[in-house]
């Protein structure tokens, strides 16, 4: 990897305490506020931002410029930046969080700038009781030196900005979901049409809601300009990503690449492999939610167009790596288990599918399924998706169990023919015997009472 | 009995309602939940209603946010809430030992707190760490690539 080619992280990598404003201010920080603020008008942001082709990292992929030309003619408008992060497989948002708050205070004060904000806050899920510490110390630092507050630089233009802690709930990080949050409500997410929240969001106004990552390339875009962002990645996907690799691989960790990488040369370059170089059975390619991909299906580059052609998603950039060693029904168990959790429980396909798709799920993994069972699970998949409020059903509902039901199906047939795992024994399997134990107790916290 | 905040916790309260139009007070339930379980471990039904006369709420209101929140104890928990991320990449780099060794040694299920009060033990997804699993959160500490060894060193360094 080229160093150079590392935007994004180059800095807190090699510059210590850079989550001190002045040390930050003393490697040209904020000056790039400045300039916006005194020297361009916020359609000239805008406009940098649409013409850098910024994709939004949260998942989505949404072009963040067109996302900004879509809020409602409407004041006040507000600023939610989404650090919920936790689809599992997804550990960017804590990386950068940690090592360059102002990075991301910079980002949120240029979106703020450009789109008539004068309020906004930072969602960190509630688990991140340091970063939620440190970003408040970063707000007051950025008060005190006038980055923030009333008539910033004498330019006139005021704004707030403050962190919100989550309490650990998943659905939070949905947009929605995160604006009934921070109203103080319990995190259902709205129906959209009409709920967009850039006509009707937070208190009913017109908001902008963007991932971390996202904000953190806007400051990039506004500091650099649209064609340098634009000299990283392809046309499809700009810049360069956050990738994280975890599960089997001899080297986890986060990676800043350009997504012209493939995924192979991602597990095999970067990652040096598979851990005890055993044989590689899946990879799902973007947090969690992604549909899985076999290890014949690696040969595909990591822009967003690319993975969505591959029937798969970018989604956060997140790789879990599986070895020969796990049971595919084993692990759609465990992802099933979270989806079955995290459910808001809003709407009936989602609330009564998730607990069915699991408990399906947990009886062919303990030898008592039956052959219909693969139908049914399918049947569920289908009767869930398109019928519920969010993307939640799907992702991380329906997606991984299809997918892993597709492409790994004598798994599950032989499963269901003789009676038990024909991958591993019991105990030999980690993750098989964390699911065994996971069956008598009581951890699911009672979410609907 | 009713219930109010120390001088501090309510100087940081006031803080923190401050930080939302005044009319949308409501929107400080959740850090003011955060703020009240800091100081009294759990969230009761008397600190439910105290944080609703803080936000000019309803206690309803206050209750219906507390129950759907995991991160909201509804009853005392032990000194040291240990919480072992169990989902996928965690699971498959090994949290399940974790888990078994920490029920052993600390001889209470998933769940439950120790007799003498010190311990309570959790499962907990996804903390955002996945590439230095298996991870636990004790308390507001995170602890990265456990291994037995480093799980025993931990719980003897607690007092
Ligand atoms: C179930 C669900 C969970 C999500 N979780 C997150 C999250 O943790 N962080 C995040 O930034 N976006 C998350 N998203 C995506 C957000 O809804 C939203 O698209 C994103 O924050 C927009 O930011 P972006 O345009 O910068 O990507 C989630 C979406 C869904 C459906
Ligand atoms: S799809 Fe699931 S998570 Fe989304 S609103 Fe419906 S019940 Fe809630
Ligand atoms: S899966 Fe354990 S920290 Fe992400």
């Amino acid at each position: 990897m080229d160093a150079s080619r590392c935007i994004l992280t180059r800095e807190m990598e090699t510059i210590p305490n850079l989550t001190d404003i002045d040390i930050y201010i003393q490697h040209g920080g904020y000056q790039t506020v400045e300039k916006a603020l005194k020297m361009m008008k916020p359609e000239e942001v805008v406009k940098a931002v649409t013409d850098s082709g910024l994709k939004g990292r949260g998942g989505a992929g949404f072009p963040t410029g067109r996302k900004w030309s879509l809020l409602a003619n409407r004041f006040p408008r507000y600023l939610c930046c989404n650090a919920d992060e936790s689809e599992p497989a997804s550990f960017k948002d804590r990386k950068l969080l940690e090592g360059n708050p102002h990075r991301v205070i910079e980002g949120m004060i240029l979106t703020s700038y450009a789109n008539g904000i004068n309020l906004g806050y930072i969602y960190i899920r509630g688990e991140f009781f340091q970063i939620i510490e440190q970003m408040d110390r970063a707000f007051a630092q950025a008060y005190e030196r006038g980055y923030l507050g009333k008539n910033i630089l004498g330019t006139g233009f005021d704004l707030d900005l403050y962190t919100h802690p989550g309490a650990g709930a998943y659905i939070c990080g949905e947009e929605t979901g995160l604006i009934e949050s921070l109203e103080g409500n319990r995190p259902y997410p709205r129906l959209k049409p009409p709920y967009f929240p850039a006509a009707i969001g937070l208190w009913q106004a017109p908001t902008i809601v963007n991932n971390v990552e996202t904000m953190a390339d806007v400051a990039l875009v506004v500091e650099h300009g649209a064609d340098w962002f634009k000299g990283f990645g392809t046309e499809d996907s700009t810049g360069s990503r956050l990738f994280g690799l975890c599960g089997h691989v001899k080297k986890p960790g986060l990676y800043e690449l350009e997504s012209t990488i493939t995924l192979r040369s991602l597990i095999y370059d970067v990652g040096g492999g598979v851990r005890g170089d055993k044989k590689l059975k899946a990879v799902i390619p973007g947090g969690i939610s992604a549909p899985v991909l076999t290890p014949d299906e690696l040969d595909v580059t990591m822009e967003f167009g690319e993975m969505a052609k591959a029937g798969t998603m970018g989604g956060t950039g997140g790789v879990v790596v599986m070895d020969e060693t796990v049971c595919m029904v084993d692990a759609l168990l465990n992802i099933s288990m979270f989806a079955r959790h995290e459910s808001c429980g809003q709407c009936t396909p989602c609330r009564e599918g998730m607990p069915w798709i699991n408990d399906m799920l947990r009886r062919i993994e303990q030898g008592h399924g039956r052959q219909e069972d693969i139908d049914l699970l399918l049947d569920v998949c289908f009767n869930i998706e398109g019928r519920t409020v969010c993307v939640f059903g799907q992702a991380p509902g329906v997606w991984p169990t299809r997918s892993f039901i597709v492409k790994y199906l004598p798994e599950f047939q032989a499963h269901i023919e003789q009676h038990k795992c024909v991958v591993l024994p019991v105990e030999e399997s980690y993750l098989r015997k964390e699911n065994v134990e996971m069956l008598g107790v009581g951890v699911f916290r009672a979410k609907n009472s | 009995m009713t219930l109010e905040f120390s001088p501090e916790a309510r100087q940081r309260a006031e803080t923190i309602i401050r930080r939302y139009p005044p009319q949308y007070k409501k929107a400080a339930v959740i850090p003011l939940l955060h703020l009240a379980q800091e100081e009294w471990g759990y969230i009761s039904a008397e600190a439910m209603a105290y944080v609703a006369t803080l936000i000019e709420a309803p206690p309803v209101k206050v209750a219906e946010v507390a129950t759907f929140y995991p991160m909201f104890n509804k009853e005392p928990i032990g000194k040291y809430e240990i919480q072992v991320c169990h989902t996928l990449p965690c699971a498959l780099t090994g949290c399940g030992r974790i888990v078994k060794h920490l029920c052993e040694k600390l001889n209470i299920q998933v769940g439950q707190t120790t007799p003498d009060r010190r311990f309570t033990l959790k499962k907990v997804e996804c903390l955002a760490a996945c590439d230095r699993g298996p991870v636990m959160l004790v308390n507001k500490t995170l602890y990265t690539n456990l291994t037995l060894e480093q799980v025993d060193d931990i719980l003897n360094g607690l007092e």
